[in-house]
């Protein structure tokens, strides 16, 4: 009867072995074939968002709620980008009166959070969140608003544009989604970033120290499952087209859906950031975002493509550019990329309701930006940093 | 804010003196200049485009650290601060003017301090850019006087601003980093 027993359980055993290799197997491909599905799975899509004009953004939706109440707001519109952390949201499209943030002096706390051209400035409010199936509560956000509380004069010091507006913006929100917990991990213990505020009314605002918990947060890494990272599944594209469909899924190896398969993993160097070599150079500051519009990299002198004379951040050679470099991780992962850069002027002059182009490019002196178009048929995982992943703990890039 | 800055600058360069000179000579030789300082500064709270007094400045805005290194045709300043995660480099010319700024890591400089006089031309050059079509993308302002280069993302920033007139003989683009 034991023997019968161990026997069965080996079968068992074999057998489950068995299911687990054809199972891992069938995903091993970097690009899978079928849609994904579960509570794990939001479609996000490329258009011209709802300002009508962007180019290359990718867009979802979010629900709101006022923590723990059913009084909630689903907001369309809202950018992708693994290139920030925290969602952020125009005050000029929430209803909601959602809780605000006080610091330990009981006054308001806001936000100034330089982008590269732009900031957002704001206050701190918390909300409960609601993604596809995942869901987190009373998780601090940004309320973007340059009149409800005035902007800190150590944020216009920053020198850069308000993107407090859908004109500025062209999105309604972002949800940022990269690879770090929290927006400012230097900020829980110096108030010199410039970023956290306490906004008394009687006297202008004064940056402070904003506690890691406290912070705008990565809303992923609050999910109560699947929140160690995200893919990101886009369909190639050859031509400029009005809208591209693709899915975000949360979580890296925590479903059948999000498995890493034969994703090459690329960890980061001391820059944060991963090392593209291009024409015998390397350059150890680039990164992957989808936040980011185009394939940005080096400038006119170093790569020989002139810049165009109305838009001078983008390319416009005078035939089609195809290209190829390689991406290293630091932990010696390494593998060719082929991209092209097509005319901008072009590309923008053939149908103004395309939004998405695969060929879009532009200067970035010292170093590669992989934007959006390096997304289009690929898929793309994003590890948040100290979260295990079946290939080891975050940070980590892999496509 | 200024006065408190100038308290720090102040209360710095007393440091640096006391540490390194004998009394006498501080009483007799340094304090008169400290008295000099003290009035200057809010003058030349510039940096690019300023003198040396305003990388003292920059470092106390900053809170950092400052190492100086002579290079063959220049001098270069670096401010080290939040423990090291962000870095600014001013370039200084052997005719004592501040020629070129760079970041790198985890903040953006207060551009205001450290653009000086050239902070509004960077401000409105800037936000000429970010009007153009909405979408994310770097920073490259290009001006006979004026050449601004701006990457990175958030928390992980980097760039340079330097003025091509002054830039001392010699000096490739390059070499400012």
């Amino acid at each position: 009867m034991k023997q019968l027993f161990v026997a069965v359980i080996c079968v068992a055993l074999a057998l489950s072995f068995g299911c687990g290799g054809s199972s891992s197997k069938s995903q091993s491909s970097s690009t899978p074939p079928s849609t994904p599905t579960g509570p794990n799975v939001q479609s996000i899509t490329v258009n011209e968002g709802p300002a009508g004009n962007y180019a290359n953004g990718s867009f979802t939706s979010v629900t709101l709620c006022v923590p723990g109440t059913s009084t909630c707001q689903a907001i369309s519109g809202i950018l992708v980008d693994t290139g920030s952390v925290g969602l952020r949201i125009l005050s000029s499209v929430l209803t909601l009166s959602l809780p605000q943030q006080t610091a330990p002096s009981g006054d308001p706390v806001a936000e100034c959070l330089p982008f590269i051209a732009t900031y957002t400035w704001g206050p701190v409010e918390s909300a409960d969140i609601q993604i596809a199936g995942e869901s987190a509560s009373s998780v601090p956000i940004q309320v973007l608003s340059d009149t409800a509380i005035p902007v800190a004069s150590d944020c216009t010091a920053f020198g850069l544009q308000s993107a407090d507006t859908l004109q500025n913006l062209g999105a309604n929100g972002i949800l940022g989604i990269g690879m770090f917990p929290q927006d400012c991990a230097g900020c829980s213990t110096s108030s010199s970033y410039d970023i956290y505020y306490q906004c008394p009314s009687s006297t202008a605002c004064q940056p402070i120290v904003e506690p890691l918990g406290s912070q705008v947060q990565n809303p992923v890494s609050v999910f109560a499952n699947d929140n160690n990272g995200v893919l990101i599944e886009f369909p190639a594209v050859s031509q400029p087209e009005a809208t591209l469909s693709g899915y975000l899924v949360f979580g890296i190896g925590t479903e059948s859906n999000n498995s890493l398969g034969s994703a090459g993993i690329y960890t980061l160097n001391s820059n944060a950031s991963i090392t593209t070599q291009f024409q015998g150079q390397s350059y150890s500051e680039s990164f992957i975002d989808s936040g980011s519009n185009g394939i940005y990299f080096l400038d006119s002198g170093s790569t020989g493509i002139p810049e165009c004379s109305d838009a001078t951040y983008f390319y416009c050679p005078s035939s089609t550019q195809n290209l190829s470099a390689t991406n290293l991780g630091s932990n010696g992962t390494s593998a060719a990329i082929n991209f092209s850069v097509a005319n901008a002027d072009t590309l923008f002059s053939e149908d103004p309701a395309d939004a998405v182009f695969g060929q879009l490019a532009g200067p970035n002196p010292g170093s590669f930006d992989w934007g959006l178009p390096f997304f289009y048929g690929r898929n793309v995982y994003v590890a948040i940093a100290n979260k295990s992943t079946p290939q080891g703990v975050g940070p980590y890039w892999a496509y | 804010m200024e006065s408190s800055l100038l308290t720090r600058t102040h209360i710095l360069v007393v440091s640096q003196v006391l540490s390194s000179r004998p009394r006498k000579t501080f009483c007799k030789f340094i304090l008169p200049f400290l008295s000099f300082t003290f009035f200057i500064l809010p003058f030349s709270f510039a940096a690019l485009g300023g003198d040396t007094n305003s990388v003292l400045a920059d470092q106390a805005r900053f809170q950092g650290t400052l190492q100086r290194t002579q290079m063959a045709a220049f001098q270069v300043h670096e401010i080290r601060f939040h423990n090291g995660a962000s870095i600014v480099r001013e370039y200084v010319s052997p005719a004592g003017q501040v020629f070129a700024v760079t970041w790198q890591g985890d903040s953006l400089p207060n551009m205001q301090q450290l653009l000086g006089s050239y902070f509004q031309q960077f401000a409105d050059a800037v936000k000429q850019q970010a009007a153009g079509r909405p979408g994310r993308r770097p920073v490259t302002i290009v001006q006979p006087d004026f050449v601004v280069q701006m990457n990175g993302r958030v928390q992980s920033y980097s760039g340079k601003a330097y003025l091509p007139q002054i830039v001392p003989e010699g000096v490739p683009q390059e070499a400012i980093q």
